[in-house]
């Protein structure tokens, strides 16, 4: 079939050229937290190899394969952006670039945004310039999100921004934050809340990072205290993204993609190695019987959900969506991953319970999992949305 | 990888089967066949023939539908859905497959005989209280120009209806090898073979079979000597993806009356599915199936594009349907709560047939155990 053919050919293409284009002490490393390149005007690279990756990443669009030329992405097709990420995993070479801005924002704005608010915000994504971070959980708004209380005054040219946001990821380095903010305070709750874009420089702007149980701080506070935000960042490049009051719409499509991210994320590819196969790096850890039969559990869940989030996308690339599916990949993939850390955990025994053991972060790895089935909703939330709107379940 | 989604085709193949079950084979009849001592409906056998489903895996030459090992599974999984009991995955799946594999001219009369309905085989493997092929240890001896096969086959699906039966023997090598073992081809009514019906809990046709002292002819050797396991092992694993297929079905089906009864049972003033308690374990209960069909419709694909190498796949989709129908009918059971007990309500024929599919070619503990093999542990 020549389809595949051409596919073929792009593979060849395409690991030919990460291998020229990616630095060799790059390749063949274990992808980890410690090693991801977030981008942002504060970000600071650990060494001259992944500016250059990220470079020539840049200059080929790869840094955001899926989205149009115009926008600095390379316009692949799914099957070529598939092709891709295997050949990047197949040679351990870490992604370029990442970000919230990538994950988040692109898609948000592709769907959603005017040809100039795109082009004002998704090139510096693209070229890791600006780091986004995201504005939604409130004190008062978690898995009740629609909740939140951030007000946003309309002062004629501006708008005057007062509230809390919590969670909000890496905020303390990013440059941009895209916000959930209630502008109609008299609305049903879903009603009025708009999707708004503030520069994390503004006056009146802090963030206060949140040291959590892993040890680490990848969440902050971010207070806005009379914050004014411009109505508009240029000709056709208003600060709210879609309508104004209609900002649920877009927080909804992008929870689905969040979520699916997140289930995702947790599909535990382990370098392309089995769960099986790392646990037998563990000197005599295999010979356990109750180690073994959990990982074989593990295994045949985690090879049996990988398929599933293929099949989603597929069916999102087909045009028919992935709706409230979405729910359960996160829920899913988020309660596997929990378990395969619980399980490294137990088979790494006390060399595990160390800060900075022999395992390296495998401790704060295992911490953070616990937060994959509460970030982005809570997996009772997700069960929720399945029982009403899959099952359609009456309420209670 | 082809995607997991389904063709136009496919997905036409799945909604006439759903329709036709619907009206022929509803739960009813599984019901009926039972009270009546009957391991299935040969009326409805015809039909499901006459509409090519016997000849799903049969090449066109053959006068077979030839559309394949994921359209074989989609048919499993909608006749799970209803309990629709028949000689599908016995003769239509693993002797078809098989017979296929041995490309003989008179494998090739058989397969036209299967197709049109005409003919059912069982396949007779397992001795012991679990899928273990190659411990087989029914012996056949050199007798003369033939052969005389002695030894007991336990738990052989279809085993009282089929007309003829490919039975593994060992010929050569010991218990636990795959050298030595040839594979016979014949009638199931030859002098010293004897069928002991087994009254299965799913009501189904399952046969305990002596063979004693059962003579076959060279002719009836089906491809090599010794090497027969290789050509049986074809046929078996596609049985494993139908019989996976089909527990998916049946997963599908307990889930549905459960959800349904959920919708109507009311106590408390309220109608139960309204209580978040039962909504999540619904809703778990949907994902575990949502995640098992994907390594069901894997499976068929592999087998369909990659038929020698698709042993993780097939293992994959026979681990999770077991794990996912086991939970399936156990919540299902517990969910229709005292009703659920009851023979009067349907709800127990899927937990019966679960439990049975469950161990048939091999259970979870065993595909599992073939998974991490082929991953790496």
């Amino acid at each position: 079939m020549p389809e595949t053919a051409a596919l073929d050919a792009f593979r060849t293409e395409i690991a030919v050229w990460i291998l020229s284009a990616c630095p060799a002490p790059l390749l063949g490393r274990p992808m980890g937290e410690d090693r991801i390149v977030w981008g942002g005007r504060k970000w600071q690279f650990q060494d001259d190899d992944q500016k250059t990756w990220m470079q020539a990443a840049i200059a080929r669009g790869m840094t955001a394969p899926r989205w149009p030329v115009e926008y600095g992405g390379a316009g692949l097709s799914r099957a070529e952006e598939k092709i891709y990420r295997e050949e990047l995993e197949r040679l351990q070479a870490p992604p370029p670039l990442e970000s919230f801005g990538l994950w988040m924002l692109g898609p948000a704005l592709l769907e959603f945004g005017t040809h100039a608010q795109k082009l004002a915000h998704l090139l510096p994504v693209t070229r890791g310039e600006i780091r986004w971070c995201q504005g939604y959980s409130e004190p008062g708004a978690g898995s009740d999100l629609a909740n939140v209380q951030t007000r946003a005054e309309d002062m004629g040219d501006h708008w005057l921004v007062n509230g809390q946001k919590i969670w909000t990821s890496y905020a303390d380095r990013a440059d941009w934050i895209f916000a959930l903010v209630r502008t109609d305070r008299d609305a049903p709750k879903h009603k009025g809340i708009s999707f708004m874009l503030i520069d994390m420089n503004s006056p009146g702007v802090t963030t206060r990072p949140i040291q959590l149980i892993s040890g680490k701080s990848p969440f902050c506070e971010t207070f806005f205290d009379n914050v004014k935000v411009p109505k508009s960042y240029g000709e056709d490049n208003p600060s709210v993204v879609g309508q104004v009051n209609r900002g649920w719409d877009i927080a909804k499509y992008l929870l689905t993609h969040e979520r699916e991210m997140i289930g995702g994320g947790a599909r535990g590819l382990l370098g392309g190695r089995s769960l099986g196969q790392v646990l037998g790096d563990l000197d005599g850890a295999m010979d356990d019987p109750v180690t073994r039969a959990e990982a074989m559990r593990i295994e045949v869940n985690a090879l049996a959900f990988a398929m599933t989030m293929e099949r989603y996308k597929d069916q999102a690339e087909a045009g028919r969506g992935v709706g409230n599916a979405s729910a359960m990949l996160k829920y899913y993939g988020t309660e596997l991953n929990k378990e395969r850390y619980e399980l490294l955990m137990s088979a790494a025994g006390s060399e595990a319970v160390e800060w900075d053991g022999p395992h390296g972060s495998l401790a704060p790895e295992w911490l953070r999992t616990k937060a994959n089935s509460i970030e982005g909703g809570t997996s009772e939330v997700m069960l929720d949305i399945i029982a009403k709107r899959v099952l359609e379940l009456p309420n209670s | 990888m082809t995607s997991l989604l389904e063709t136009e085709d496919e997905t036409m193949l799945r909604d006439a089967a759903r329709g036709f079950l619907a009206d022929a084979a509803p739960v009813a009849n599984l019901r009926a066949n039972r009270d009546q001592g009957r391991p299935f409906d040969t009326g409805l056998w015809r039909e499901m023939a006459q509409m090519g489903w016997a000849g799903v895996l049969v090449p066109e030459a053959q006068g077979g539908a030839d559309m394949g090992h994921r359209a074989a599974g989609i048919l499993a999984e909608e006749m799970g859905r209803t309990l629709a009991a028949s000689p599908f995955i016995s003769s239509a799946v693993m002797a078809a497959t098989t017979l296929r594999a041995a490309a003989s001219q008179q494998a090739e009369q058989a397969l036209t005989a299967i197709t049109e309905g005409r003919l059912i085989y069982a396949v007779a493997l397992d001795e012991g209280r679990k899928h273990a092929p190659l411990n087989t240890a029914l012996v056949a001896q050199k007798a003369g120009n033939g052969f005389r096969l002695t030894g007991t086959k336990a738990f052989v699906a279809d085993g009282g209806s089929a007309q003829r039966v490919l039975v593994l023997a060992r010929t050569a090598g010991s218990a636990g090898e795959a050298a030595g073992l040839t594979l016979f081809d014949i009638p199931a009514d030859r002098a010293g073979l004897h069928k002991m019906a087994r009254a299965t809990v799913d009501s189904r046709d399952h046969a305990q079979m002596v063979f004693d002292g059962v003579e076959a002819t060279g002719d009836e050797v089906l491809g090599t000597l010794d090497d027969g396991w290789a050509l049986l092992a074809r046929g078996v694993q596609a049985g494993q993806a139908a019989v996976a297929a089909e527990l998916l079905g049946v997963a599908g089906g307990a889930y549905g009356m459960t959800v349904g009864y959920l919708k109507e049972r009311k106590q408390f003033d309220r109608t139960i599915g309204s209580f978040q308690a039962l909504q999540h374990r619904a809703a778990h209960l949907w994902a575990e199936i949502e995640v098992t069909a994907s390594a069901i419709a894997n499976a068929g694909r592999v087998l369909d594009a990659t038929p020698t190498q698709a042993g993780l796949a097939v293992s994959l989709a026979k681990a999770r349907a077991a794990q996912t129908v086991d939970l399936a009918v156990r919540e299902g059971v517990q969910m229709h709560g005292g009703i659920g007990m009851t023979d009067a309500y349907d709800i127990g024929f899927y937990m019966k047939r679960a439990r049975v599919g469950s161990e048939w070619l091999g259970d979870y503990g065993y595909h599992a155990a073939q998974v991490a093999a082929a991953r790496g542990f």
